[in-house]
């Protein structure tokens, strides 16, 4: 119930809020009893606060933006083709990339939990997670995307895939106009996060 | 089961609110439950399907309102408690009493996080042929099972068109109750918005679900 968390307060002159306590006794307990090492989690926690995160999926879209061959081979199979990518992380099974075009814009949601390409993206932020986003998305994409801003022409179709297996998808938006002779990395920096949700698109040239 | 978890289609939630430059977590007991769901399930205590079915179990008047890592948070003590991991005093007084019981695996190490950074792979051989192929027509099965599933409500009874054959993968229904990886035929299946959401729907609107052939018979 709402009212026995109070994360807000601090009761009984304790510091920490009643979650912390119990994530606190919860994380005690377990390593105690030899179940977890907290040096193991400092490095989960450190690798996602600092490695993994849009910057791996925006290396990919840009490589698919002036690489053909790329792009037909990360549509094909994108774990496959990404494992072909040195200097990206490696993308764990079932990634499907799915290509914006002037005809059908992409959008992922996950309404049963949170699915979300992690790999790619990091760890998805909490509007992705939270019920206005799951319940809606599937039903008024478009009231959703104009809440990011996002208005879309009246006949494009839109996809919105709804992650409840394994699978995990990315948006492959299209590549901006007025980007002609731009590199790869400067590429990159125009993707960003929610234009491989589809929540957004990638930055305009002109504002770089 | 039909919990407040199944959110496609419902609503009253309120509009989207996108959080600029959000932090990976926003105090930092959440990154303990994330990497303690992570070291546990690389240690074998639970499955993916395991920990969604036991979020999926927690009441729905507390899930409605907690936030995400807070669920997280009561599952796994839910989960460490019902597999006799912890006991249930343990968790109350924040101290370990009794010795641990053997996990399948031994505990994830900070130099070898690779088998949990690295997504598994959920495709197992084939032990059948696919029932369908991409572009056959079908129908959703209307099922309600009071265990863990991964069709969607507003995806039950619609007809569809199977649009790819994704694999042989392990079926979470049968998964979350830990009777093993036994997996299923999975495909991509797109329903036109008209079809989920009546004629009023959004004309330009098509919803793809990942289905498993248990949940699919022909249209």
């Amino acid at each position: 119930m709402a009212g026995h968390d109070h994360d807000h307060h601090h009761e009984h002159g304790s510091e920490l809020s009643e979650t912390e306590l119990r994530v606190r006794a919860l994380e005690t307990v377990l390593t105690e009893k030899g179940y977890v090492d907290p040096a193991a989690l400092d490095a989960i926690v450190e690798a996602y606060q600092t490695r993994i995160g849009p910057r791996n999926g925006a290396a990919v879209v840009a490589r698919a933006w002036v690489d053909p061959a790329f792009r037909q081979a990360l549509l094909d199979d994108a774990t496959k083709a990404i494992g072909t990518l040195g200097h990206v992380s490696a993308v764990g099974d079932h990634l499907v990339a799915v290509a914006n075009t002037l005809e059908r814009h992409n959008v992922i949601v996950c309404t049963l939990c949170s699915c979300y390409p992690w790999e790619m993206l990091g760890l998805p932020p909490v509007w992705y997670k939270a019920a206005p986003y799951r319940s809606r998305v599937v039903k008024d994409p478009r009231g959703v995307l104009a809440d990011f801003g996002l208005r879309l022409p009246e006949t494009t179709e839109i996809r919105v895939w709804d992650s409840t297996a394994e699978t995990r998808f990315l948006v492959l938006p299209m590549r901006p106009e007025g980007t002609d002779g731009w590199s790869e990395a400067e590429l990159a920096e125009l993707v960003t996060r929610d234009s491989m949700i589809g929540t957004g698109l990638p930055a305009s040239p002109s504002a770089k | 089961m039909n919990g407040i978890h199944d959110l496609g289609g419902m609503d009253g939630f309120g509009p989207v609110e996108p959080e600029p430059d959000e932090p990976a977590f926003h105090a930092a007991w959440e990154g303990r439950v994330m990497a303690i769901n992570r070291a546990m399930g690389a240690a074998g205590a639970w499955n993916i399907d395991m920990a969604r079915d036991a979020r999926e179990r927690l009441p729905a008047a507390f899930a409605i309102t907690a936030s995400y890592y807070q669920r997280w948070e009561r599952a796994m003590e839910n989960q460490v408690v019902g597999a006799g991991l912890v006991a249930a005093d343990e968790l109350a007084s924040g101290h370990a009493r009794t010795p641990a019981k053997l996990l399948p695996r031994p505990p994830l190490r900070a130099d070898k996080l690779d088998p949990v950074m690295t997504r598994g792979s959920f495709a197992r051989q084939a032990a059948k042929e696919p029932r369908f192929r991409a572009g056959d027509r079908v129908r959703t099965k209307n099922i309600n099972p009071e265990t863990h599933t991964r069709l969607p409500r507003y995806a039950r009874n619609h007809p569809g068109i199977v649009e790819r054959v994704q694999g042989y993968h392990v079926f979470p229904d049968r998964s979350a109750l830990g009777q093993g990886d036994a997996a299923e035929w999975l495909y991509t299946v797109v329903f036109d918005a008209t079809e989920l959401w009546g004629a009023d729907a959004d004309p330009t609107l098509k919803v793809s679900i990942e289905a498993f052939e248990p949940y699919l018979e022909k249209a």
